[in-house]
């Protein structure tokens, strides 16, 4: 499991490399990119078999934050109607957004940013 | 020998300065891309082992092992954000420590203490998701269409 991790992880990332030398896209459209990728292929049924296979070198590039997305929102629709569609998404990835807002503030709060030279 | 070159020196060493310029890009692309397979992958192996310790000594479900990986992975990187070392790694490792959950978590600490200095509200509260914001704005958008979509799917079925 922690070579298929390696390999597929290493792989979504190594793509993502060669997009940003090859188009010149900014980190930020890479990212944009990747989570909607995620999205799509996860809907598509396309991304669960690899996230079967790879574990986290499926999920922890961003194109798993879009696949779990997508599962919620699937899954939510299963369970509450269209209502489930604006709930399902946020719900499956909420550990990972809350962190994320609160260790990013905790930084701002506790670490001076070092001086640019 | 005498310090003076013959043509045919000349003409070798022109031949060799444009045989260099013709393959520099390219192995340096090379080197970016293994370089960021080989960040990204460790980052994912991290990841992996994080997972399978909840599993092991948390005795975490599948859903909640992937929530408390997200959870480790981005604490990791919002400290190491914080310790001014995810930038030095991101020096290296290019797309491999952009694209995994940790240069997610990157992208808010640093930008959050970036703008420290413009206070605590417009400064950290509205500056942290420079980056982060868009990826939500996309990722939960879409997936509130495909949501509607399967909505759809399941009532013509």
């Amino acid at each position: 499991m922690f070579v298929k991790a390696f390999l597929v992880g290493g792989a979504l990332c190594a793509v993502g490399e060669i997009l940003i030398l090859k188009t010149r896209l900014t980190p930020a459209r890479i990212l944009v990119g990747y989570v909607t990728g995620g999205v799509i292929l996860g809907a598509l049924g396309v991304y669960g078999p690899l996230v079967e296979w790879a574990g986290a070198g499926a999920t922890v590039p961003l194109t798993g934050f879009g696949y779990s997305l997508a599962k919620g929102a699937i899954e939510g629709v299963a369970e509450h109607g269209w209502l489930g569609a604006f709930m399902g998404g946020v719900t499956a990835t909420a550990g990972g957004i809350a962190a994320a807002v609160f260790f990013g503030y905790l930084c701002s709060v506790i670490f001076k940013p070092k001086t640019k030279t | 020998m005498n310090g003076w070159k013959t043509s045919r020196q000349r003409d070798i060493e022109q031949r060799y300065s444009a045989m260099v310029e013709r393959f520099t890009p390219n192995h340096a692309m090379a080197m970016n891309v293994t370089r960021a397979f080989l960040w990204g992958g460790a980052i994912c192996v991290m990841g992996e082992a994080v997972s399978e310790l909840g599993k092991a000594y948390l005795g975490l479900e599948a859903a909640d092992a992937s929530a408390f990986t997200a959870i480790v992975m981005v604490f990791l990187g919002a400290f190491l954000t914080g310790l001014g070392q995810y930038d030095r790694i991101g020096k290296h490792a290019g797309a491999g420590s952009i694209v995994p959950i940790t240069g997610f978590a990157n992208s808010i600490a640093s930008a959050a203490m970036e703008f420290r200095r413009e206070g605590l509200v417009l400064g950290v509260g509205a500056r942290m998701f420079i980056v982060a914001g868009p990826v939500l704005v996309y990722g939960i958008g879409s997936s509130v269409v495909v949501g509607l979509l399967a909505w759809v799917v399941g009532l013509i079925r």
